[in-house]
């Protein structure tokens, strides 16, 4: 099986105020695309040759599950956003976030502290654990709450290269305005 | 005039090898920023001076801050650096990643120090030629280590407890001078791959990066740290 770089639901300029279309160039262009690249490159003559990035994700370790759990990763990331995003989640969605963390407003501010505090390299997320309830977590480098049996819905990318050339030390300024453009119709989608 | 170029050269030798002790050795309640011995351009083109500034003045001194923060009110203020990171495990995760990041920068700007950068003593350049083989063997290696270190962190090159040098790599801000760490020795050279490094100036292209950094190494500073790991 052969994997490819999935086209984006917007032109990379579409989210400018938020994310240059310089960074899309090279996140999007170069880092998310070398990840597609090296996976298939890996999986040549391995078990995973066929295998779908869920999988990948839950069963491979080493090189073949940094770059798979990266291409999974890049592409739930990117296609939570919108240039024309519902700014505000609704119906079971809002009710969950409204038991789990007290408001949409409670919720941000942790899953930006989760984001804010993550050291190094790595990913925020939020899920839907198998209680039915919310969790807020932080994973390193590749890491995908897939393999713990949890269901992503939204997934916030810390690597420096995410920002830097938008906002370098500042990692708080781009979680402040990573709001802006998520759209929170894709979310609740996820959940279903 | 021989005898003042000597005492120039005993005043360079002393200044590069007080940054690495000083901050090694002193304690943490005595210890100050690290100042930086050029200016923020000094470094052109290998490194632009907009990556220089954020990573000295922002991220470099964040993690002094923050490790002097984290320390305050506990046992951490009477010892130094180097107590700290032979006891790392027995610390907090805020003490290991900033008591590491303010240390690792430290050597990374030492051996960035513009100079007579080729100035390799004849015993690194032995030590070099006989574990490595070849100063391009070596450069190979340190090269390897960086560029499959996956996500941020370090590539070493150390002295190990019998004299011998090693490549390394650590993840975030880790260095083989902590108790954690699976190679142990005392950093002699560091390259710094986290992309906050780099990206301004070469985005994704870290390969691009270690190769130029490899041409700015100020060996007269690295040879001075050899020589002092090997005397200690
Ligand atoms: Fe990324
Ligand atoms: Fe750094």
């Amino acid at each position: 099986m052969i994997h490819e770089l999935p086209k984006l639901p917007y032109a990379t300029d579409a989210l400018k105020d938020v994310i240059s279309s310089q960074t899309f160039d090279f996140h999007y262009g170069k880092h998310h695309q070398a990840y597609v690249n090296n996976l298939n490159n890996l999986i040549v003559g391995t078990p995973f040759e066929n295998a779908t990035l869920e999988t990948i994700i839950k069963e491979s370790e080493g090189g073949i599950f940094n770059n798979g759990a990266q291409v999974w990763n890049h592409t739930f990331y990117f296609e939570s956003f919108s240039p024309n995003p519902k700014s505000v989640p609704s119906g079971r969605l809002l009710r969950l976030i409204e038991l789990d963390y007290g408001s949409l407003s409670e919720f941000k501010e942790k899953f930006n502290k989760a984001a804010l505090t993550l050291f190094g390299s790595g990913w925020a997320w939020l899920s839907l654990n198998n209680q039915g309830h919310l969790e807020i977590s932080q994973e390193s480098n590749a890491g995908n709450p897939l393999r713990k049996g949890l269901k992503p819905l939204l997934t916030c990318d810390v690597w420096e290269h995410a920002y830097y050339l938008d906002y370098q030390n500042r990692r708080a300024d781009y979680l402040q305005k990573f709001w802006e453009i998520l759209d929170w119709k894709v979310v609740e989608e996820r959940l279903g | 005039m021989k005898r003042i170029i000597l005492s120039l050269m005993l005043i360079a030798t002393l200044g590069n090898l007080f940054a690495q002790s000083i901050v090694l050795n002193t304690k943490v309640s005595e210890m100050s920023f690290y100042s930086l011995p050029y200016a923020y351009e000094a470094l052109e083109p290998t490194i632009d001076k907009l990556t220089v500034e954020i990573h000295y003045s922002k991220h470099h001194k964040a993690y002094f801050d923050n490790f002097l923060k984290a320390s305050t009110g506990t046992d951490i203020t009477s010892k130094s650096l180097l107590e700290v990171f032979a006891n790392m495990t027995k610390y907090s995760d805020a003490i290991r990643n900033n008591a590491g990041g303010y240390y690792n920068h430290v050597i990374y700007w030492e051996i960035l120090k513009p100079g007579n950068k080729s100035n390799i003593s004849v015993e690194l350049k032995n030590a070099i030629e006989k574990d490595f083989g070849s100063m391009d063997e070596l450069k190979k290696q340190i090269t390897d280590a960086a560029m499959k270190r996956f996500g941020s962190g370090w590539a070493w090159l150390s002295i190990n407890a019998d004299g011998k040098l090693f490549i390394s790599s650590t993840p975030n801000q880790d260095n083989p001078l902590m108790d954690l760490s699976s190679q142990k020795g005392f950093p002699i050279l560091g390259v710094d791959v986290w992309e906050h490094a780099y990206y301004l100036k070469y985005q994704n292209r870290r390969a691009e990066y270690v190769n130029i950094f490899w041409d700015a190494i100020n060996w007269a500073v690295v040879s001075e740290y050899y020589s002092k790991s090997r005397t200690n």
